[in-house]
């Protein structure tokens, strides 16, 4: 008989509170995705180079595939989906489409959750440093170069 | 830093298309609400993961799936064995011998490349699924592998494929002009021993995936999957399933890149739809990122060997020979189709008409070859580009000298290329001075001394390609006479619903080419409504009638064939609009009618307006008393078919696609002589691809294309070890370009309407190849003063820089000239 390595884990998702079961094993972008359906954070490589998986944790910037949902119990989780205030789009969302920063959208919420942490640290950041915080995030549509402009933007 | 500066030569309009209208795309994919395959659930699904062979090649003895059919959790299994019985192999375009190739969806008693699908285990969670794969026990006896096309029809060498009795897959002679009379007229002849385009493809960030459901009732499977060529992958399985088209439902929305890699995924569909309805649940297949590098869609391995190029000493460019050899990897899904696709650009951008190709493609034990963002015409374009480049260093003449003087002249557009092909319009020289002032070429000179005096090397070089765009599907008859394929074909559909929506679908498969935003433009310039009136629905559905042979997305078309069918399909819904608003305005004449502001009025007096809820209203709910002759559904289909002959198979010769767009791209490098490490520290790019609907849209495409090109020139490889392992399997060992990788660039444009697509539109998706001949050109420049190498591949990492400084004469090309 296989010992169970199920854990019951608490965390709050931009703002709901969602309390449930998990294997050990389990990936947070894959607690994310399968368990809750939230399904805005993407997988793009399993190996945690493309940051298309990225989430706020507790104020942190992670790639959810590098963590365990068990490492997230009692955690404060923002995600793709709590950017917009209803159907308001944050600034740097609206900024994104401005710029046209995004082609196909699948690196899109990722990149969208490393410019919102480095707003949030650096309002006003350079291109330089603009260009060092998005450096964990893959896309392989656009070249980056509208993306640079859309953050810079947005912090104006 | 990024600075993009615009060239502005176009005319301010004040239609909806020319302008840069907001993507309508965005809102949901800023907000993380697109669909894309991994996000779809259904009750009860199983996930599917394939089993993969170790080995590069292999019999396979056994198979033993009872462990892992017993594993908690485990729904079912599939074998190749099983496959081999439901299924028959997949039609092959090749002729003899590659037609003889037996591809099945999973491996039948051998596997020919590392990563081969061999069995497929379905069960409740990701993580039971792949527990349970690691306990199907396959036994091998391994074969030798073969790595390297230049080798690959030896004495000795192993068979991958017994049934097509050697690895030679195509071969086919292409000549045109008169060769003897060009190397007579030439002043020289210069001699290319080899050149290498090698394997790599665009890694969309998105993998493969499908969601398939199986109704027992009616037979029919519906394919969720972000295949972006269902009519192919149609065509592909309907045969090789036993069953009729009908029986096979794709539907799209949100695709996370294609870039022509998700054309050929139709073995793991045929699977998925296999044990859908053999374990009578739905299947949901995410390939993982290591899949996809090992599996899918490797971009056409090419060498050119024994080249011969007639030339002026003046550099007037007469013609050339060469031995063109394609490594197709082990199966050949879309292949050999790389053996005539980059005919559409034979003479690249010259005036050279004397043209030989000795056309080959031999199989590896390497992940099978696939269209990949500018298919086969990338690799030739290149070629020609080596060439320029090689014959204007071995010369010692101007680059920009031999271009401009070899260059097609606009004077000339439209101009039949020596075989056939029609490149409809374009100003070459006039785009490569645009480009040539964005990097300031005149002050290269000054720079070059200020990069030398600290020590590094400077280098400038030109890439201008051609993007083809429209396939004429005839051409697959100069692989194959007995293909019966030709033209090509879109469907768009726009209706008036019942409260005077505006509805259009497509067969089109957009991944991130903002179909749904350009489509709405040209149906709100026609039907005199704003583009938030127009709603285009997302993706492609097989049941929405809006689709035809070869619809999908790929081969830089929609801007023609897509637009074309949504202009034909509005055109004829304004018409109708107005046929109805005649009769229900009591006979008021077409012609005196007018759409404007939503709706139809009459132009003498516009007080009589009739919106278009109501006209949608009137005949979808409200048609009684109607005139009996009144043929109108406001509900309008067209198809849009090329102007196209079919090619001529015995001379070769035909027009193979309606449009060419053009790219110009200038990189300037500074090379590091110590470590053969270098910056890319300008760079311009200037698109031409006639009429833009949406600017911003384009030059997000010339970025991206840009991009891509960078890093295939400078990293990205998909490179093996002689017994066929992969080295580079992921994102670790593959490097794309980062945020820190991107060089400055300057952006220009050029319009040249083409005179043969009814919006003046080209398509204009892949014009990427550009940056890898200008990296490659301006690295062989740095070099001339270290030894003078010959840039011979198109992957040039530092390591292979370093190389060619410190060994020109071992590490560089082999180039000589001769007397003719």
């Amino acid at each position: 008989m296989a010992v169970s390595t199920a854990k019951t884990i608490t965390v709050t998702i931009n703002g709901e509170s969602y309390e449930r079961e998990v294997e050990a094993r389990k990936l947070l972008i894959h607690f994310l995705r399968d368990d809750l359906d939230l399904t805005g954070s993407h997988i793009g490589c399993d190996t945690g180079n493309c940051g298309a998986c990225s989430v706020i944790v507790d104020g942190v910037l992670v790639k959810s595939c590098m963590m365990l949902a068990v490492q997230a119990d009692g955690a404060t989780v923002e995600t793709v989906e709590g950017l917009a205030e209803g159907e308001q789009l944050s600034k740097l969302q609206q900024a994104f489409s401005d710029a046209h920063a995004l082609q196909c959208g699948y690196c899109t919420p990722g990149m969208l959750m490393s410019a919102t942490a480095l707003l949030r640290a650096n309002p006003h950041p350079s291109r330089e440093e603009i260009r060092k915080a998005l450096q964990g995030n893959i896309c392989r549509c656009t070249g980056y170069w509208n993306i640079f402009e859309a953050v810079k933007a947005a912090s104006e | 830093m990024s600075a993009t500066e615009t060239v502005e030569v176009a005319v301010p309009t004040v239609t909806w298309s020319g302008q840069s209208v907001p993507r309508k795309e965005d809102k949901r994919l800023v907000q993380g609400q697109g669909v894309f395959i991994d996000d779809m659930k259904r009750h009860a699904m199983g996930y599917l993961h394939f089993v993969r062979s170790p080995y590069a090649h292999a019999h396979i003895t056994s198979i033993d799936i009872s462990a892992a059919e017993k594993h908690p959790g485990v729904y079912g299994t599939l074998t190749g064995e099983e496959v081999a019985s439901l299924t028959d192999p997949f039609f092959q375009i090749a002729s003899v011998p590659g037609a003889n190739v037996k591809d099945y969806a999973l491996a039948v008693g051998k596997v020919r490349y590392v990563g081969e699908p061999i069995v497929a285990v379905v069960a409740e969670t990701r993580e039971a699924a792949r527990d349970a794969s690691e306990l199907v026990e396959v036994e091998f006896e391994p074969l030798d592998a073969v790595t390297d096309a230049r080798f690959a029809q030896d004495g000795g060498v192993p068979t991958i494929h017994e049934d097509a009795g050697g690895n030679l897959m195509w071969h086919g002679v292409y000549e045109w002009g008169d060769l003897d009379a060009a190397f007579a007229e030439a002043d020289k002849v210069v001699k290319i021993d080899e050149l290498h385009f090698h394997r790599f493809n665009s890694t969309p960030l998105e993998c493969d995936g499908a969601l398939v459901e199986y109704n027992r009732g009616t037979g029919q499977w519906t394919l969720h999957t972000n295949n972006q060529f269902p009519g192919f992958a149609a065509i592909m399985m309907g045969p090789a399933m036993r069953t009729g088209l009908d029986k096979l439902r794709f539907v799209t929305q949100d695709i996370g890149g294609g870039f022509g890699n998700k054309i050929t995924s139709h073995p793991q569909l045929v699977v998925c739809c296999l044990l859908a309805r053999k374990l009578n649940r739905p299947i949901q297949w995410t390939e993982w990122r290591t899949d996809f590098h090992l599996s899918m869609s490797h971009g056409n391995e090419r060498w050119f060997l024994d080249t011969e190029v007639a030339v002026k000493n003046d550099g007037t460019l007469l013609g050339f020979r060469t031995r063109a050899l394609d490594d197709a990897g082990a199966y050949l899904r879309y292949e050999p189709l790389g053996g005539v696709i980059w005919a559409q650009v034979t003479p690249g951008m010259y005036k050279w008409r004397h043209i030989r190709v000795d056309f080959t493609q031999v199989a590896t034990n390497k992940a099978p070859v696939s269209p990949n963002r500018g298919y086969s015409r990338m690799q030739h374009l290149w070629f020609t580009e080596r060439v320029i480049d090689i014959v204007a260093h071995e010369l010692d003449l101007d680059p920009v000298a031999v271009r401009k003087r070899n260059y097609i002249s606009v004077d000339d557009m439209p101009y039949e290329t020596p075989n056939g092909c029609v490149y409809d319009s374009g100003d070459y020289a006039r785009m490569l001075d645009i480009a040539l002032e964005l990097i300031d070429y005149d002050g290269v000179d000054a720079r070059r001394d200020d990069v030398e005096s600290r020590g590094l090397l400077l280098g400038v070089g030109i890439g201008s390609t051609l993007d083809s765009g429209t396939n004429n599907f005839g051409q697959s008859r100069l692989i194959n006479p007995e293909l019966q394929f030709s033209g090509n074909n879109e469907v768009a559909t726009v209706k008036l619903d019942i409260f005077g929506e505006i509805v259009v679908t497509l067969g089109t498969t957009p991944q991130g080419q903002g179909h749904e935003t350009t489509a709405a433009q040209v149906v709100a310039d026609i039907l005199k409504c704003s583009v938030d009136d127009v709603h285009v629905r997302a993706g492609h559905d097989s049941y929405w009638n809006s689709h035809a042979g070869f619809s999908g997305t790929y081969a830089s078309q929609f801007a023609v064939t897509g637009l074309s069918a949504v202009k034909g399909a509005t055109e004829m819904l304004a018409a109708e609009i107005k046929k109805l608003a005649s009769a229900v305005f009591g006979g008021v004449p077409v012609e005196g009618l007018e759409l404007a502001e939503g709706g139809v009025r009459i132009k003498e007096s516009p007080d009589a307006f009739l919106p278009f809820m109501a006209c949608g209203a009137i005949i979808n709910a409200n048609n009684a008393g109607l005139p009996d002759d009144l043929d109108v559904t406001l509900n309008c289909r067209y198809v849009y078919r090329p102007p196209f002959q079919v090619p001529d198979v015995e001379k070769k010769f035909g027009n193979l696609t309606l449009t060419y767009a053009t790219q110009i791209h200038v990189a300037v490098v500074e090379v590091d002589p110590e470590t053969g490490s270098y910056d890319i520290v300008d760079y311009a790019a200037v698109d031409d691809c006639g009429k833009r609907i949406n600017p911003q849209i384009v030059e997000g495409q010339v970025m991206g294309a840009t991009a891509q090109a960078l890093g295939a020139a400078t990293h990205e490889q998909f490179a093996y070890d002689e017994d066929g392992n992969l080295l580079t399997p992921n994102f670790y060992d593959y490097h794309v370009p980062h945020a820190l990788d991107m060089p400055a660039l300057k952006t220009g444009y050029v319009e040249s309407p083409s005179p043969f697509t009814p919006l003046g539109t080209k398509g204009m998706g892949e014009g990427g190849g550009a940056g890898i001949h200008a990296v490659c050109a301006a690295v062989q420049d740095a070099l001339r003063s270290r030894g003078g190498a010959i840039v011979w591949d198109s992957c040039n990492p530092y390591h292979r820089v370093w190389e060619m400084i410190q060994n020109p004469a071992e590490a560089g090309g082999k180039v000589t000239v001769e007397p003719a």
